[in-house]
């Protein structure tokens, strides 16, 4: 409660600062808006649909898009982890594949996919991808061994004891680059949106730019923040409270 | 603390006290030929486990042929307590993991019933040194993994999950998970695991070696009762003499790098029997004098690893 206190406070203490600045006019408002006119651009925007539209739209691309990494990335974190050849040869290029910032994918996407939805996703695939990918490897690692040797003396075998044991195994190691994954796929999927100018946040906030409406930029980019944040800090959270529970492991 | 260790357990196991536990194990009464095959006494009875000339060889990091068991060859009855004592380093382990199916030989042959070991297979069940139970699992969860692993119907596991977790007093803890119990509840946890997938052979590595020893007196008590009221065959590897000669029919001496049976004795002492007893503590000391050479070759290696370090 005393947290709670100190964070509205807080937020007060910056939003009236916000507003000082504005009222006193250093800046002309059309650059600096005042915090009421944020607050408007926000209320037109879910008034006329615009932003439940766009949020709904870039939900809906991040869910497929991740849902993508996650299961290919799972994939070829299990064939990397269980291959010394692979390891050594894809897993390598894996991790240099990392260090490109996911945004140098879209010039490419948009050669192979024009100017289209499987383009945004092949994006957001590759920038979280990589990182699911080498989460799980590292999960399978850090995986203590007993666990797949009493699954196989208990006669679980090939699919059923990666479903019933191993994956459940390296869960605690694999969610922290689930977490990542996900924070990589929302930098590049709100990327890619404000290049492809099609719906989405990301068009949001291209347009306000468009139509010099700050209001309704910096509206978009509460949005986006809010966004990001309710799902890393809300879902992530919480899965990895309760598995700490669960598997009795004292909170990092 | 003035209760017994063995009538500290004051829930009353749940099994009718006609002398025939065994035969109402699911609830429903089957014939007692199915539990104890009885065999006409003129019939050589075929050995449950038989190990025929096991040797293991592997390389170290430095590249040279570490053998670690040489030419093993025991024959185990159905029914029977055998125990595998040894110094640290004498591949006890790893003979059990090769009777698992966990890990291949390298020459010799496990059989079970006569026929030979291919892979691990749920007629054989270990129950690792670190129990390695499933955190993600409640015990419930733990005890029906392996019931669930040979598809056996839902409302048989269900019966199963009860019998058995009554079977070393753990009902209360059905739901429960497994960083919440005791050290010594969860070895129990681990033995109801193994029992519940109903194996012939149970294979123990020091399952109560991390214990203190008011739990482990307890759980040699459980084990005792429970070994002779299911029936099964139990192979149970330890490094402490006096538990070897509590516990088992007969005990197999391995020598240190690489394992070899240096030699077997047999344990006639009336049961139950206890550490404490008189008895139990000379038959150890005969097998520990046999022992002596070997912990001392166990000890000077680790010694000069050290040294070399």
């Amino acid at each position: 409660m005393k947290k709670l206190a100190k964070q509205v406070l807080f937020y007060s203490a910056l939003v009236g600062i916000w507003a000082l600045l504005a009222k006193l006019k250093i800046w002309p408002p059309y650059l600096f808006p005042p915090p009421w006119g944020v607050g408007h651009a926000l209320w037109d925007g879910f008034a006329d649909h615009s932003f439940w539209i766009g949020i709904a739209v870039t939900m809906k691309r991040m869910l497929i898009g991740y849902s993508l990494s996650v299961v290919l990335g799972m994939i070829l974190g299990l064939a990397v982890s269980s291959s010394k050849f692979l390891e050594e040869t894809l897993g390598g290029l894996l991790v240099s594949l990392q260090s490109l910032p996911s945004i140098c994918w879209i010039p490419l996407a948009v050669l192979w996919f024009g100017l289209t939805e499987k383009a945004i996703l092949f994006v957001v695939l590759m920038g979280s991808l990589l990182s699911v990918t080498i989460a799980m490897e590292d999960g399978r690692k850090q995986m203590p061994k007993i666990y797949g040797m009493a699954g196989r003396n208990l006669g679980a075998s090939g699919f059923r004891l990666f479903w019933s044991v191993l994956l459940p195994a390296s869960l605690p190691f694999i969610l922290n680059g689930m977490k990542q994954g996900w924070a990589f796929a929302w930098r590049s999927l709100i990327q890619a949106e404000m290049i492809f100018l099609s719906l989405g946040l990301g068009q949001l906030l291209m347009m306000g730019r468009d139509l010099s409406d700050m209001s309704q930029v910096l509206a978009v980019m509460i949005l986006i923040i809010i966004l990001g944040y309710m799902v890393n800090g809300l879902i992530f959270r919480t899965m990895e409270r309760r598995l700490q529970e669960k598997y009795g492991l004292t909170p990092a | 603390m003035s209760t017994s260790p063995q009538n500290a357990y004051s829930n009353p196991v749940p099994v009718p006290s006609n002398g025939v536990r065994a035969n109402v194990f699911h609830g429903k009464p089957v014939a007692s030929v199915a539990a104890f095959p009885i065999r006409p006494l003129a019939e050589v009875v075929v050995p449950k486990v038989t190990l025929d000339g096991i040797s293991l060889s592997y390389k170290t990091t430095s590249g040279e042929r570490l053998l670690a068991l040489d030419n093993i060859s025991l024959e185990v009855k159905p029914g029977e307590f055998l125990c595998i004592v040894g110094p640290s380093g004498c591949g006890k382990s790893t003979l059990l993991h090769l009777i698992a199916g966990l890990n291949p030989q390298t020459s010799g042959k496990v059989l079970v019933d006569g026929s030979p070991v291919s892979g691990p297979g749920t007629d054989r069940i270990l129950i690792f040194q670190e129990l390695g139970l499933f955190p993600w699992l409640t015990v419930g969860g733990n005890v029906e993994f392996g019931m669930k692993m040979k598809n056996i119907p839902k409302a048989e596991r269900e019966e199963k999950i009860q019998y058995y977790l009554r079977l070393v007093h753990l009902s209360k803890f059905r739901n429960s998970y497994i960083h919440q119990l005791s050290g010594g509840m969860r070895q129990r946890v681990a033995l109801a695991r193994a029992l519940a997938t109903e194996p012939d052979v149970l294979l123990m590595d020091e399952p109560f070696a991390a214990l203190d020893a008011q739990t482990r007196d307890l759980l040699h008590d459980e084990l005792e009762r429970l070994w002779s009221e299911t029936g099964r065959t139990i192979i149970f590897v330890t490094h402490n003499v006096l538990e070897a000669v509590r516990l088992g029919d007969r005990v197999a001496l391995l020598t240190f790098r690489p394992g070899r049976v240096k030699q077997e004795f047999s344990v006639s002492l009336p049961r139950p029997r206890h550490m404490e007893q008189t008895d139990v503590a000379r038959t150890a000391r005969d097998i520990l004098d046999c022992l002596r050479d070997e912990i001392n070759k166990s000890l000077e290696a680790e010694y000069a690893d050290e040294k070399t370090r």
